[in-house]
């Protein structure tokens, strides 16, 4: 009796650890976005959360039109990297022009937020709307083990991306140019790097990733809503602070760990606790060390 | 460019000097409008979005002595809002307290949780601060939800009891409330315009403007921002117990990130770091809803486009000039310099 209960348990603590494990890849590809934005602008981008649901919407808008699911998804990225770099150009640039205060940034990313949010509620509707399962591929077995292909393709698909990120970063021209601006926007472009184009195509990329994440993450639970984008973004900031914001592979980790304690929480504390769990993460960690695990000492320009 | 701004900073010079000449008008016939709103026949729907601008005012003032003279941003202030009312509410349901004493204790409620999202800023800065705001916010309205047996959960606080004073029940009908507003919105100015005065304020200043050269001038940093954050905190638990008792019931939701981001907007409007600027900022952004009822969906992204507008073009908000006239010592070293003047022509 007790053995098989023990064999439940344990089962059960698998199971969450690849809920935990899906999750908290779809949350670092959103963590990256914000990863990305701060490492060049010192800046906390408010408004990634509500870019993340805008994603979702219109990829829900275009699966609507009959475009099928994958030109759809494709659409939804570009649409929303796009979102992106329309904050970065209408409302961030002008201030970097004027030098102002970091507050006002912060600020005004809070109210592109609060618009793009609304505008999603008055076109779409609060109501949840359902989203395909379009990656369902049933169940995988494992021993006596059943996995669910969702994650594993969750899983998959982030891990694939982020390395595409790492490399895009580390290895082309373009990455370069974006490793300098990091390092001295200045200096960067006396180089000849065109700061304001590396800034707008860093915003394209955390759109766009956060747009995947948008997918995937709507696919999994199949339920999509306005204000879906607030605590999803907010658990992701929570693993970009974890990890160490700035550092890619800090919000991987750092999204792991926010995934998988939310799954455990959700489980063992009760489902009602399961979104607490990422702000007590986040406090602890800006409380005890608020350059994350692998973050570099040298933050001084918040 | 330059004539401009000297012509532009001239006729504010103009406006505060003529507001100085005639301080005495200028206050007495404010307060007589002021006083005489319920008898100019308003209905009382009319005079609950009056008291809702007197409370914004409130939570405005409080937010403003943290974030427009201090320059630490908080996201959370829904959170301190939260405490305020819910506290005071439970006092005075399960417990019997009148308002007052109920009050007393939301004030205090909030003021102990502002001292505690206060330590943070031994170690943070910036927007690291904010984020962990905006944090307990969420905290505060996730216990909220979930400690059913004492807040009642998502079906929140009912029959939330009126003020009674001397035998009266302070309501709606008799403007009660609404005198009762303007009293705790007066309190609370005259708090903050004392405190702004002080040395605590000109502390305050001096960390907005550079924290670093603060600490070099001997400013306890910390100390001061913990107390901003405790004064802050303590406006605002007011303004939520106030805020309880009027509207008689209350619910987890009542306090959202939305709340906070208004709140904000209020602030930024009317102009960071003013007084003057709350009152304005709380006018046009309580109102706007109501004035407007074909915009009603559209209200929280007029917020939002606020915020981004106002930091764009504005950045200093409606009313944030700086003052022209020239700075008045206080009275305490305004003293001491004379004293020392005349020690000194003494000794000569």
């Amino acid at each position: 009796m007790s053995g098989l209960t023990r064999n439940c348990v344990a089962r059960v603590i698998i199971q969450q650890l690849f809920n935990g494990l899906a999750l908290g890849m779809a949350y670092a590809l959103i963590a990256v976005g914000y990863s990305l934005v701060f490492g060049i602008l010192r800046l906390i981008n408010f408004s990634h959360g509500s870019i993340y649901a805008f994603s979702a919407h219109m990829a829900l808008l275009f699966i609507g039109m009959q475009f099928g699911v994958i030109p759809a998804i494709a659409m939804s990225i570009v649409l929303t990297g796009l979102l992106g770099v329309i904050i970065d150009k209408t409302a961030l640039e002008p201030l970097r022009k004027k030098n102002s205060i970091p507050m006002a940034a912060l600020i005004t990313t809070i109210g592109m937020s609060n618009i793009i949010q609304n505008l999603l509620m008055i076109f779409f509707n609060t109501e949840r709307k359902p989203f395909p399962a379009f990656f369902d591929f049933g169940m995988i077995k494992l021993g006596n083990l059943q996995i669910n292909s969702t994650q594993v393709v969750m899983c998959i698909v982030s891990l694939a991306l982020l390395i595409l990120l790492t490399l895009i970063i580390n290895k082309t021209k373009l990455g370069l140019s974006m490793r300098a601006t990091e390092q001295n926007a200045k200096a960067a472009s006396l180089m000849g790097i065109n700061t304001n184009f590396i800034i707008s195509f860093t915003f394209f990329m955390g759109g766009a990733s956060a747009a995947i994440a948008g997918a995937l993450i709507s696919g999994y639970y199949q339920i999509v809503y306005p204000g879906m984008g607030f605590m999803v973004g907010l658990k992701a900031f929570a693993a970009a602070v974890l990890g160490g914001i700035g550092v890619l592979y800090g919000s991987v980790v750092g999204g792991l760990v926010v995934g998988v304690s939310e799954s455990f929480a959700a489980t063992f504390i009760g489902s009602s606790y399961r979104d607490s769990i990422a702000f007590i993460i986040l406090i602890l960690v800006l409380i005890l060390r608020p350059t994350g695990l692998f973050g570099k000492k040298d933050i001084k320009k918040v | 460019m330059d004539k401009n701004k000297s012509k532009r900073n001239n006729f504010i010079f103009i406006l505060e000097s003529f507001i100085e000449k005639f301080k005495i008008p200028i206050i007495v016939i404010c307060a007589a409008v002021l006083l005489g709103i319920p008898f100019m026949g308003f209905s009382q729907y009319l005079m609950r979005i009056i008291i809702m601008i007197g409370i914004y005012s409130m939570l405005a003032l409080g937010l403003n002595l943290l974030t427009g003279y201090t320059g630490q941003v908080s996201l959370g202030h829904a959170g301190f809002y939260a405490i305020g009312a819910y506290t005071s509410a439970l006092l005075s349901l399960k417990l019997g307290f009148s308002f007052f004493p109920a009050a007393i204790g939301g004030v205090l409620a909030a003021s102990i949780c502002g001292l505690l999202l206060g330590l943070p800023t031994l170690r943070l800065k910036g927007t690291y601060l904010s984020i962990v705001t905006l944090g307990f916010g969420e905290i505060v309205k996730m216990v909220l939800t979930n400690w059913d047996k004492v807040t009642n959960g998502t079906l929140g606080l009912k029959n939330i009891p009126r003020p009674v004073i001397f035998g009266i029940k302070l309501t709606l009908a008799n403007n009660g409330l609404y005198y009762m507003m303007l009293a705790l919105v007066a309190i609370v100015t005259v708090v903050c315009v004392l405190i702004i005065r002080s040395k605590i304020g000109r502390a305050l200043i001096s960390i907005k403007e550079d924290e670093f050269a603060a600490t070099m001038m001997g400013i306890k940093t910390t100390k001061y921002k913990i107390l901003a954050f405790v004064i802050s905190a303590a406006i605002t638990g007011l303004a939520g117990a106030f805020y309880s008792t009027v509207i008689g019931f209350i619910e987890p939701n009542s306090f959202t990130f939305d709340v906070s981001t208004l709140i904000i907007s209020v602030v930024i409007l009317g102009g960071m770091g003013t007084i003057r600027g709350m009152f304005l900022g709380a006018l046009i952004l309580i109102a706007f809803p109501e004035a407007f009822r074909f915009l009603m969906d559209y209200r929280f992204v007029v917020y939002g486009l606020v915020l981004v507008f106002m930091m764009r073009f504005r950045p200093q908000g409606i009313l944030g000039w700086k003052s022209q006239m020239p700075y008045k010592l206080p009275k305490a070293v305004r003293q001491q310099l004379e004293k020392l003047k005349t020690e000194g022509v003494k000794a000569q």
